[in-house]
């Protein structure tokens, strides 16, 4: 039915909703650079004006921003690691034959479904606690002296933390593309002569190489705007030792009531994702095609 | 070397019983078909020699050595699956070479052996293509290559055919059987396509829900099949088979005779009868004739017979080619 008559109809029903969608992200993206290229303070709000760069220039020579960069990369390529080793151990652990294998499923899946701040807090007041948390109690246990997460390795803890809650996605996505490897390659492997881990290795992994791709991709897109688990233990802190990006431009807008300065950052914030988002398609995104 | 014996090989899944028991002496350069109906547990068989099932009972001995309970990589048999289970995301040329690296050979040894087998298949052309990007044809081949290189005591072949559009077929059975005279390495194939097994194999393997009806060469199963399964398995259109008055005729329970030993007349024979169906191939017509004694019987005559549906004609057994049988089902 691709006739030139019926594109031209397709084309002009599917234009209110591409026209609506193109507003509703031209007009937040057009507002935000207004601003950032305003002095727009809340505390003195009738000293507003053009500022030119100055807002980008305060915002990047301020000594929090590369390390709020190197923060947000390290955030995500941590996450990514222990998710993506982590869910192809545990899919292949799942993928065996084992007794309740659904249950085991899906109480494996349920961290995934707990909002961030309730498992933030979970992870604040209930594990990580050095006075009642489990993990002091089981240090104390063994004699050794209980670690304060949050103020020695801020940012690892709140690593562990979001990998805590991601890592049932990857295993999901993983588990399902391991259960769809063609049984008799396995075989024809197994006649071949390979060992389980050459069977890994040559078999199972190239297999995995495009669902690695969507976990990554994906979890990239929602690892870079980590929020909440920050506000809620570490308030970004020591210091500025566990800022991101995200943390920080809301730290100037909400905390400084700077708005011009938090829009450029904004930007800033954008411009580093798409980044992030060239270099992560050229290296996986061929894995996608065919 | 590549002599396989089975000694009362059983194999249950769960309550089930698939394969009863079974004993077989496969000779050394034999090539052997397992053929029978879907289901009648022939994969099975064969994948218990592969080593990809466990034996419930009985032992598997291969050059004299108790392989019941190796790995299938020890038993040093190649197996063509099929859907032919190629490596998606490898080249064929690492297809070809991956049984011979896992067994850690040295680089330039591999290439010689892949190149060596790349050009006895024909597929020089391809090596460096992924087998997503080969036909169906050319698949095989890659199958049957890798299966080559490791010079491998037997081939297992399981329906290795079955994808192939039917010209093809025709080609790829001659492959093989020219590939089994080069190599005179024992093969054992599972097709349920009777063509196939009576064309390519030294002996044939009838069975049936597990069980061996009848292991012989090709024209001994069509000649003097043991009992009434392996007399209609065998030989296509399938035999008639009549019973009462005039199988009591010639002593027996039930009486066979082949389509192509029936005499088509339009004056007289024994039965008269209406025809129902007539397929006219060129070389050969089959006519499927509807008598009120005995039911519909099927006859093969040649191309050039003259006989339409709803014609009335009259057929005859040849009384030489009667095949019969008592009420076991045992031939007599």
């Amino acid at each position: 039915m691709a006739t030139a008559h019926t594109k031209t109809l397709s084309r002009i029903m599917n234009l209110p909703s591409i026209i609506l969608l193109f507003i509703w992200m031209i007009v937040p993206l057009g507002m935000t650079i207004y601003y950032s290229f305003q002095r727009y303070n809340l505390l003195t709000p009738s000293r507003r004006g053009f500022n030119g760069w100055f807002n980008y220039e305060f915002f990047i020579t301020d000594p929090a921003f590369f390390e709020a960069i190197g923060n947000t990369l390290l955030l995500v390529t941590g996450v990514l690691a222990i998710t993506v080793i982590g869910g192809i151990l545990l899919g292949i652990l799942l993928n065996q034959a084992i007794i309740g294998r659904s249950i085991v499923r899906i109480l494996f899946i349920s961290p995934f479904f707990i909002m961030p701040t309730v498992s933030a807090l979970i992870w604040k007041n209930m594990l990580m606690n050095p006075i009642y948390g489990i993990f002091a109690h089981i240090a104390e246990f063994f004699g050794a002296n209980p670690v304060d997460f949050f103020a020695v390795i801020p940012l690892l803890s709140i690593i562990i933390i979001v990998a805590w809650q991601w890592l049932p996605f990857a295993t999901l996505i993983l588990l399902t593309a391991m259960q769809s490897l063609d049984q008799e390659q396995q075989e024809a492997a197994d006649m071949d002569g390979a060992s389980t881990l050459a069977k890994f290795y040559y078999i199972t992994l190239p297999h995995l190489a495009r669902a690695i791709t969507v976990v990554i991709l994906i979890e990239t897109i929602f690892l870079l705007s980590i929020f909440a688990e920050i506000l809620v233990t570490t308030n970004g802190g020591p210091g500025t030792a566990s800022t991101n990006l995200t943390y920080m431009v809301y730290n100037r807008a909400l905390l400084q009531y700077d708005i011009g300065g938090a829009s450029a950052g904004g930007i800033i914030a954008v411009i580093l994702a798409n980044i992030v988002a060239i270099f992560l398609i050229r290296a996986v995104g061929k894995n996608l095609e065919a | 070397m590549g002599n396989i014996v089975l000694e009362k090989v059983n194999k249950c899944f769960g309550d089930v019983e698939v394969i009863p028991s079974v004993d077989l002496d496969i000779k050394d350069g034999e090539f052997v078909v397992f053929v029978g109906p879907s289901g009648c547990g022939k994969s099975t068989l064969l994948r218990l020699i592969a080593g990809l099932e466990d034996l419930t009972d009985g032992k598997i001995v291969i050059d004299g050595v108790d392989v019941s309970d190796s790995t299938p990589a020890k038993r040093e048999l190649a197996m063509v699956f099929q859907s032919y289970a190629l490596y998606p995301h490898m080249t064929v040329r690492k297809n070809i070479a991956f049984p011979l690296k896992m067994a850690g050979m040295p680089q330039d040894e591999i290439d010689k052996k892949v190149m060596a087998a790349a050009e006895s298949l024909n597929l020089t052309d391809y090596l460096e293509r992924t087998p997503g990007l080969l036909s169906g044809g050319q698949r095989q081949r890659v199958a049957i290559g890798r299966a080559i290189v490791r010079s491998p005591s037997a081939f297992l072949f399981d329906e290795p055919l079955s994808n192939l559009d039917a010209a093809l077929r025709v080609n790829m059975r001659i492959e093989i059987t020219d590939l089994h005279k080069e190599l005179k390495t024992t093969m054992i194939y599972v097709t349920h396509d009777q063509v196939e097994a009576m064309t390519m194999a030294d002996r044939i393997v009838v069975l049936q829900a597990g069980n061996v009806e009848q292991f012989g060469s090709p024209l001994d199963l069509y000649n003097k099949p043991v009992n009434r399964f392996v007399a209609g398995f065998i030989g296509s259109p399938k035999m008639n088979f009549v019973k009462g008055k005039d199988a009591d005729e010639f002593n027996a329970h039930e009486i066979g005779f082949r389509p192509e030993h029936m005499k088509v007349s339009t004056t007289k024979g024994r039965w008269k009868g209406v025809v129902s169906v007539a397929e006219h191939l060129g070389a050969d017509t089959f006519l499927h004739v509807k008598t009120k004694e005995v039911g519909t019987i099927v006859t093969r005559s040649d191309g050039e017979i003259n006989v339409n549906y709803g014609d009335t004609v009259y057929v005859s057994p040849n009384t030489d080619k009667i095949y019969r049988f008592g009420a076991d089902g045992l031939a007599l």
